[in-house]
C-alpha cells in the first residue's frame, strides 16, 4: 500500500472523510514545508552541503525557483558564508548541513556567529526520530553540542512544527541582540506530510525584547554629555546592527566628540573623518587609547568591554564616567561598572540623544587629540622592501575604503583593522570574538553573494587561508569575483610575534616555510593568481585583480618578521603600550 | 561584596532540554548551584524551578540577566527578600540499634518528623521544613551514625494571592 492510500484508509476510519481527503491533497512533505517557509521568510539564497539525512530537503530545494543554493566545499565554509552574507546585508544568513559530521563541521561557524552576534539560521539533518539516542549512523547530538553557542536551538519532532519553528528561528535570530539559531530536522519528519499554512501564528512566551530604558536615563546621559569636557565615543558592532551609523555621525559632529571603534564596530564611522580615532585596544592606535585613558566621559555604544579592548580593567578609562548603551541588559555592568546604563538599540538611543543635546565645540580637547595624532601616528619602517602594512595601505587608497574587506585572523587582520580606512557601513567583516582562522575566504563568498556588484577583498594570512582554501572552488563555480590579498609571511605571524616578545624568541611550531605554492594552488582551482615581491608591483596587481571581475589571488611575499604595533600586552594597562620601531 | 544565598523562582517552558540549558548556563559561566528543584506547575506547559545560588550581588545580577536570555525561561523572581514559604524534604537513614531507638523517636517527635521505614538496625526518617529545620534534624541525627541522606532541595512559594501579582 502506498503512503497515500494508507493515509486515506486511516482517515476513513476516523470519519470526517471529505475534509480529510481535501487536507491530504493539499498536504506536502516536511522538506517542501521547509522550502516554502524559507521562501516566504524572504530567503533567496542558502549555503550548504548535502548528505543522507537531508536528501529529501535537497530534493525539495532542487525544485525551488526562488532559492539559490550555493554549494560550499566544507560545511564550515557554509556557516561562515552565511555569516558574511548576514553581516554585509543585515539579513538572516542560512546554512544547511547533513546530520553527524555535516552538523559538527558547522560548529566553528556557529560559535563564530554567536560571539559576534550575527543572525544566521543553521538547518541540520538528523537521523529519524525513533533512531535518535541509539548511536545510529551519522548521529550527533547537535542541539546538545550547540547549546552554549546558539542563541537558541530546536529539535523538531512533528512535521506540524516545521513552519512555526522556522518562523520562530528567524525571529529569534534577527531581533534583540542577534545570534545564530539551529534547527535539527530528523529525516523522517521531512518526508511526513502536512498542509502548509503560511499564516500560522507563533508564540514564544519566554522571548521578550529588551525594554527600552526610557527618557529619564537618556536625559541624564544628555546632561553628562553637555557637561563633559573630554568626551569620547567608543562604538561597537551594535551600532552597525541597529543601522545607527547616520545618527552616530550626526551626534559626533553636532557635539564634536571623537569616535573610536572596536574591531566589530569598524566601518560604523567613516575613518577618513577628522573625528575618527580608528580602532582602540590591544592593537589600537596610540591616540585612541590615550583619548580613552584621558577622557572624562566615555560614551560606549553597542560594545561589550572585551578584554582585547580594555586590557587591565582597573585602569581602563579610569578618569571617566561611563555611559553604556546596549540592547542586551546582560552586557551592562558585566565587565566594567557603569555610571549611566541605557538599555535600547543604538540607533533609537542616538536619535533621542541628538534631540536632547545642543551643539558643542570641545575645542581644547580636540586640539589635544590632534597633537596626539601628529605625535603618535601609525607608522612602520619603510626600508624599500615589501611591507605588509604597505599592501593594506594600497588596498585602502585604491578602493577609497569603499570595498568590502573580509579578513582571516592574525597580524594581517590587525594591519587591515589599522590601515584600511572604511568609508561605508558594514564593509569590514572580521572574526572578532572567536578569532577564527579560515573565516575570511568563505565570508567573502557570502559577502559577494549578498553584494554581487561590489568589490570584495579577503585580506588573508597564509596560515589562515589554508584552513578553508577549498572554498576557492565555490568562488569559481558560482562566478564570484572575490579577490584574495594574501599577506604571505610564511609564519603563523601573530603567534610568532608573541613568541618573539613573550617567549624569548623561541618559534615553536610557527614557521611555515613549508607551504604550498599558493599561485599554483589557486590556479589549480581555476583562480587567476600572481605573486608580488616588490613594492612597485603592488598597485598595478591590485588594480588588475579588481578590474578583472573574476576571482583572483595575489600572493604578496612580505617581510617575514614584521610585527604589529602599537601593542598593549594582554591584561596590561595602556601605559605599558609598546610603540614599536625601537621606541 | 558579600556572598549570600539567594532563592530564585524561575518559570520555564515544560520541554525536554530546558533543565540542561539552565544547568549548562550555570556551569559555563562559573556560577554555583546550591540546590535546584523542578516540577510542573498548575499549567502543564510550564514548570517551576527553585534555584538556590550563592554569590555576591554582581553574580546574582549576572545569573538573573543571563537566565533571562534563555528563550525557554518565561520569568525569574528573586524571592529571597520577599515574603515566602519555603520547604525542603529530607530522608535520613540512621543507625538505630534497639537501645537508641527510643532516643531517636523522641527527636523525631520534637521535629514533627516521621519514621517511614524500620530495618533491623536502621530507621528511615522523613522530615519537611525550612532549611534551618532540615539542617537541625540532620545534625541531631549525626551522633547516632547517618548512613545515607537524600534532600530534595528547596521549593518555595510567595505568600499572598498569586505569583507575580505583587
Ligand atoms: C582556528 C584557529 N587556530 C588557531 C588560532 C591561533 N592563532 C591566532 S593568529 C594565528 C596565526 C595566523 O597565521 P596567518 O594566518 O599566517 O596570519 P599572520 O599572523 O601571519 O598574518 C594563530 C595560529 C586561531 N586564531 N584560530
Ligand atoms: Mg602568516
Amino acid at each position: 500500500m502506498s503512503a497515500k492510500s494508507e493515509r486515506v484508509s486511516e482517515v476513513m476510519q476516523l470519519g470526517s472523510i471529505k475534509e480529510k481527503i481535501q487536507e491530504s491533497r493539499n498536504a506536502v512533505s516536511g522538506a517542501e514545508l521547509v522550502v516554502r517557509a524559507l521562501e516566504d521568510l524572504g530567503v533567496d539564497v542558502v549555503f550548504g552541503f548535502p548528505g543522507g539525512a537531508v536528501l529529501p530537503l535537497y530534493d525539495a530545494l532542487y525544485h525551488s525557483r526562488k532559492i539559490k543554493h550555493i554549494l560550499t566545499r566544507h560545511e564550515q565554509g557554509a556557516a561562515h558564508a552565511a555569516d558574511g552574507y548576514a553581516r554585509s546585508s543585515g539579513k538572516v544568513g542560512v546554512c544547511i548541513a547533513t546530520s553527524g559530521p555535516g552538523a559538527t563541521n558547522l560548529v566553528t561557524g556557529i560559535a563564530n556567529a554567536y560571539m559576534d552576534s550575527v543572525p544566521i539560521v543553521a538547518i541540520t539533518g538528523q537521523v529519524a526520530v525513533n533512531a535518535i539516542g541509539r548511536d545510529s549512523f551519522q548521529e550527533a547530538d547537535i542541539t546538545g553540542i550547540t547549546m552554549p553557542i546558539t542563541k537558541h536551538n530546536f529539535l523538531i519532532k512533528d512535521v506540524k512544527e516545521i513552519v512555526p519553528t522556522l518562523k520562530k528561528a528567524f525571529y529569534i535570530a534577527s531581533t534583540g541582540r542577534p545570534g545564530p539559531v539551529l534547527i535539527d530536522l530528523p529525516k523522517d519528519i521531512t518526508v511526513k506530510e502536512a498542509v502548509y499554512d503560511p499564516q500560522v501564528e507563533v508564540d514564544i512566551p519566554g522571548y521578550r525584547l529588551p525594554v527600552f530604558s526610557g527618557n529619564g536615563a537618556i536625559s541624564r546621559v544628555a546632561e553628562a554629555v553637555m557637561q563633559a569636557e573630554r568626551p569620547v565615543i567608543y562604538a561597537g558592532g551594535g551600532v552597525l546592527t541597529s543601522g545607527g551609523e547616520r545618527e552616530l555621525l550626526a551626534f559626533a559632529e553636532k557635539l564634536n566628540i571623537p569616535v573610536t571603534t572596536t574591531l566589530m564596530g569598524k566601518s560604523c564611522f567613516p575613518e577618513n573623518h577628522p573625528l575618527s580615532l580608528g580602532m582602540l585596544g590591544m592593537h589600537g592606535t596610540m591616540y585612541a587609547n590615550y583619548a580613552v585613558s584621558q577622557c572624562d566621559l566615555l560614551i560606549s555604544i553597542g560594545v561589550r568591554f572585551a578584554d582585547r579592548v580594555t586590557g587591565d580593567v582597573s585602569t581602563f578609562a579610569e578618569k571617566a564616567r561611563i555611559v553604556h548603551i546596549d540592547i542586551d541588559p546582560a552586557e551592562i555592568g558585566k565587565n566594567v561598572a557603569v555610571d549611566f546604563p541605557v538599555i535600547g538599540d543604538a540607533k533609537t538611543v542616538l536619535a533621542h540623544l541628538l534631540e536632547l543635546t545642543q551643539e558643542k565645540r570641545n575645542a581644547q580637547w580636540l586640539k589635544t587629540i590632534e597633537e596626539w595624532k601628529t605625535q603618535y601616528p601609525l607608522e612602520y619602517e619603510d626600508n624599500g622592501k615589501l611591507k605588509p602594512q604597505y599592501v593594506v595601505e594600497q588596498i585602502s587608497e585604491l578602493t577609497g575604503g569603499r570595498a568590502f574587506v573580509t579578513t582571516e585572523v592574525g597580524q594581517h587582520q590587525m594591519w587591515a583593522a589599522q590601515l584600511y580606512k572604511t568609508a561605508l557601513p558594514r564593509t569590514f567583516i572580521s572574526s572578532g570574538g572567536l578569532g577564527t582562522m579560515g573565516f575570511g575566504l568563505p565570508a567573502a563568498i557570502g559577502v559577494q553573494v549578498a553584494n554581487p556588484d561590489a568589490v570584495v577583498i579577503d585580506i588573508a594570512g597564509d596560515g589562515s587561508l589554508l584552513m578553508n582554501i577549498q572554498e576557492l572552488a565555490t568562488a569559481v563555480q558560482f562566478e564570484l569575483p572575490i579577490n584574495i590579498a594574501l599577506i604571505n609571511n610564511r609564519y603563523l605571524g601573530m603567534v610568532r610575534q608573541w613568541q618573539e616578545i613573550f617567549h624569548g624568541g623561541r618559534y615553536s611550531q610557527t614557521d611555515l616555510s613549508c607551504q604550498p605554492d599558493f599561485v599554483k594552488l589557486a590556479e589549480s582551482f581555476g583562480v587567476e593568481a600572481l605573486r608580488v615581491e616588490r613594492k612597485e608591483e603592488v598597485r598595478p596587481a591590485l588594480k588588475k585583480a579588481i578590474e578583472s571581475k573574476k576571482p583572483v589571488l595575489i600572493d604578496f611575499w612580505v617581510e617575514r618578521e614584521e610585527n604589529v604595533f602599537p601593542m598593549v600586552p594582554p591584561g596590561g594597562s595602556i601605559k605599558k603600550m609598546l610603540r614599536g620601531l625601537g621606541r | 561584596m558579600k556572598n549570600n544565598k539567594h532563592t530564585l523562582s524561575v518559570l520555564v517552558e515544560n520541554r525536554p532540554g530546558v533543565l540542561t540549558r539552565v544547568a549548562g548556563l550555570f556551569a559555563r559561566r562559573g556560577y554555583n548551584i546550591d540546590s535546584l528543584a523542578v516540577g510542573r506547575t498548575e499549567d502543564p506547559a510550564v514548570s517551576r524551578m527553585t534555584i538556590v545560588v550563592e554569590g555576591d550581588d554582581y553574580v546574582i545580577e549576572q545569573v538573573t540577566k543571563q537566565l533571562n536570555k534563555l528563550v525557554e525561561v518565561i520569568d525569574i523572581s528573586n524571592i529571597t527578600q520577599k515574603e515566602h514559604v519555603e520547604r525542603e524534604l529530607i530522608l535520613i537513614k540512621v543507625k538505630a540499634e534497639p537501645s537508641v531507638r527510643g532516643e531517636i523517636m523522641q527527636i523525631v517527635d520534637i521535629f514533627r518528623a516521621r519514621v517511614v521505614d524500620i530495618g533491623k538496625d536502621t530507621l528511615i526518617i522523613e522530615a519537611t521544613g525550612d532549611i534551618g529545620k532540615i539542617n537541625a534534624i540532620e545534625s541531631s541525627m549525626k551522633p547516632f551514625g547517618i548512613i545515607e541522606v537524600v534532600r530534595t532541595g528547596k521549593v518555595a512559594m510567595l505568600r499572598g494571592p498569586k505569583y507575580g501579582s505583587e
